[in-house]
């Protein structure tokens, strides 16, 4: 493969141990999401296209809902917070921590975590922070990354856990998946108990009833708010929904999609502290509203992606995910979804990510399978235009010059020529062609004969 | 703080502004998300206990299977909220506490609370705050029993949310807690039950 690509050559060097791990992740998702809209509706593209349009006219009216969920969540005994961008939003919650006493932190999954890089700021301001999800948990104790938005480990295997636990003094080597799970529920247990705070994201955000929806099938979020006396919800401003009514199709569409669960285990809808006669759980809820460029998004022709429920659906079925795994895409959203909400994040980094939109042979799985039905296909093609309007070189490598087939293709003369000569190309030796794309592409195929031309002679004298 | 929130709210605006028209929130019926039923079921209660099982959560309408069952699985001391005492004192050979006491966490091998609701078409159990008589003592034991009325049995998750009222924390669980992280693998029984249990008190 001569390709110059980031992404291809992330996927050229993966061990055959880690390529099989995320392709049989990807569909072994993809076959069990098939089956359990199939089996539970008539017509499944009926909830999508309705929960895309919910979504999409929530974000088009996004002033009115957040100034609803603001009003809501006040109302119900929350504290709100705003924060423009990644800065404020760690130092909010730095704050809050702070103002409340707090030294240790559990959290559950989220993603906006992720992208803010908190984990890392909160140690260095010598706070204890602890990821609760076990993926995400290990991914903690060996410093690395999410490669997938749901199943955060897929690129990793029992062995290599068993050795982080051994390495973290969790008990002796034993990759036995059940014994690795029990240590956690062990260790985790302990660190729920000893925190002074519980942070989460939020799937959703119901702007009528101010309230917070959190998925998980762990249970962690649930411990996080039982064992703790202050709660922070961190989240991005596109969850909202606008009712209650509405989170009916949201999680009926979540669990199927992303897992194939009829409902994902766990739904809560936190919408404050908890209540005076309840012995457990948060007497202060924090809720951190982060924009962190959402509204560039929202001002851009893509804003379409920020209906995004993270179901990872897209990530499952996408052929070139399953061959190059979530790493690949560099950032913290990987995948077909990641290939235009990365760029979009990045803001004057876009150059470094504009290849992502080159990631997909537009095949269009993504916006089949998308619950919120976002046309991820025309989203790359919006993207790859703008990296080529704005010159992005990480775009161009491996790209071949297509000006002259763009005259070619322009002129109608120059066209007509070219397909009366095209008959040459079956008597010339195509593969020694000197173009770097022409020869790269001939390395693992064959050119087909050349058998066109005719159409125009036909069209002319038909009867 | 203040400024941040200006920053956003305007940025949303100058975003929204230029568009020559705005999506209309569509009209949608419930039963657009009502799901297939799996089979036919002369009650709810029927339905419930079909789905539970299919969930993964266990269905029990008898004190002694209870208590049978949790002989079985080695757990005979646990907390029980109080108001529940009374009706479950007669288990056979199961003793319980009605303080949660966060000492004996690792102690408490099963939890008895009440259920809000369930929802027949899923299999889901609802948990509000203001009925719960201790988030801990429904979370951490390994066997959690959830107490439903065979009157709070709604038919649909729509019909749920309708039940929400202002209860500032509501927990749907369908199924135990699981993880198929480590090579997608199914493990049940990660940092909340094991064993979910939905027990119908006629």
């Amino acid at each position: 493969m001569k390709s110059k690509q980031k992404i291809d050559l992330v996927a050229r060097d993966l061990t055959n141990e880690v390529h099989e791990a995320n392709f049989i992740g990807a569909k072994m998702k993809s076959e069990r999401r098939y089956a359990a809209l199939g089996r539970d509706y008539a017509d499944p593209d009926k909830l999508r296209e309705t929960a895309g349009l919910v979504k999409q006219h929530t974000l088009e009216h996004l002033d009115k809902y957040l100034e609803q969920a603001e009003a809501s969540f006040e109302r119900n005994g929350a504290k709100v917070h705003f924060a423009f961008d990644e800065d404020t939003a760690k130092k909010t919650v730095l704050n809050i921590m702070n103002e409340h006493g707090c030294k240790s932190m559990v959290k559950s999954k989220s993603m906006l975590t992720e992208e803010l890089e908190l984990l890392h700021y909160l140690e260095d301001q010598g706070k204890e922070v602890i990821e609760t999800d076990l993926g995400e948990f290990i991914l903690q104790i060996d410093n690395d990354h999410p490669s997938h938005i749901v199943t955060p480990i897929v690129h990793k295997n029992r062995r290599g856990i068993a050795k982080s636990f051994e390495r973290e003094g969790l008990g002796d080597y034993n990759d036995d998946p059940e014994t690795i799970t029990r240590r956690a529920r062990a260790h985790l247990r302990q660190k729920y108990l000893d925190a002074d705070i519980g942070l989460t994201g939020a799937n959703f955000v119901s702007a009528e009833s101010g309230r917070i929806v959190l998925v998980t099938n762990e249970g962690n979020a649930r411990f996080c708010m039982a064992a703790n006396k202050v709660h922070i919800a961190i989240v991005g401003i596109e969850k909202i929904v606008p009712t209650d009514q509405d989170l009916g199709l949201f999680l009926n569409l979540i669990g199927r999609s992303g897992t194939g669960q009829q409902l994902t285990v766990y739904n809560q809808f936190i919408g404050g502290p908890k209540l005076k006669d309840q012995p457990n759980g948060p007497e202060h809820m924090h809720v951190i509203f982060v924009d962190n460029r959402r509204t560039e998004v929202l001002a851009s022709d893509c804003r379409e992606i920020l209906r995004c429920i993270r179901c990872g659906a897209c990530l499952n079925v996408c052929p070139i995910y399953r061959q190059s795994g979530g790493h690949a895409y560099r950032s913290v959203y990987p995948g077909p979804v990641g290939a235009v909400l990365s760029p979009l994040l990045a803001g004057n980094r876009f150059p470094e990510l504009a290849d992502l939109p080159k990631a997909s042979s537009l095949c269009g799985a993504c916006n089949e399978v998308c619950p919120v039905n976002i046309p991820i296909p025309d989203l790359l093609l919006r993207l790859r235009d703008k990296a080529k309007r704005e010159g992005a070189k990480e775009a161009m490598k491996g790209t071949p010059n297509l000006a002259m087939w763009a005259t070619m293709c322009s002129q109608p003369t120059m066209w007509k020529a070219a397909l009366t000569m095209g008959h040459t190309m079956n008597h010339i030796p195509t593969q020694l062609i000197p173009h770097p794309s022409a020869m790269s592409w001939q390395g693992t195929r064959k050119l087909p004969k050349f058998e066109g031309g005719e159409f125009r002679k036909w069209f002319k004298n038909r009867k | 703080m203040s400024s941040d929130r200006e920053k956003i709210f305007s940025a949303i605006r100058a975003a929204l502004d230029p568009l020559p028209k705005r999506t209309a929130k569509p009209e949608w019926k419930r039963e657009l998300i009502v799901c297939n039923p799996s089979g036919e079921f002369s009650s709810l209660k029927e339905q419930l206990a079909d789905k539970l099982v299919f969930a993964s959560s266990r269905y029990c309408d008898s004190f002694d299977q209870l208590a049978e069952t949790l002989k079985a699985e080695n757990s005979t001391f646990g907390y029980c909220d109080p108001e529940l005492a009374p009706l479950f004192e007669k288990l056979d050979g199961i003793t319980f506490e009605t303080e949660y006491d966060v000492a004996k966490v690792n102690e408490y091998t099963f939890g008895i609370t009440k259920a809000s609701a369930a929802i027949a078409e899923s299999g889901t159990i609802v948990l509000k705050d203001g009925d719960t008589s201790s988030r801990m003592g429904a979370l951490t034991p390994w066997i959690h029993i959830a107490a439903i009325k065979e009157s709070d049995i709604v038919a649909t998750i729509p019909e749920a949310i309708d039940r929400f009222g202002d209860d500032p924390s509501i927990v749907f669980c369908t199924g135990p807690s699981k993880t198929a992280d480590v090579e997608g693998i199914l493990i049940e029984g990660v940092h909340g039950p094991g064993i979910q249990i939905g027990f119908i008190l006629s």
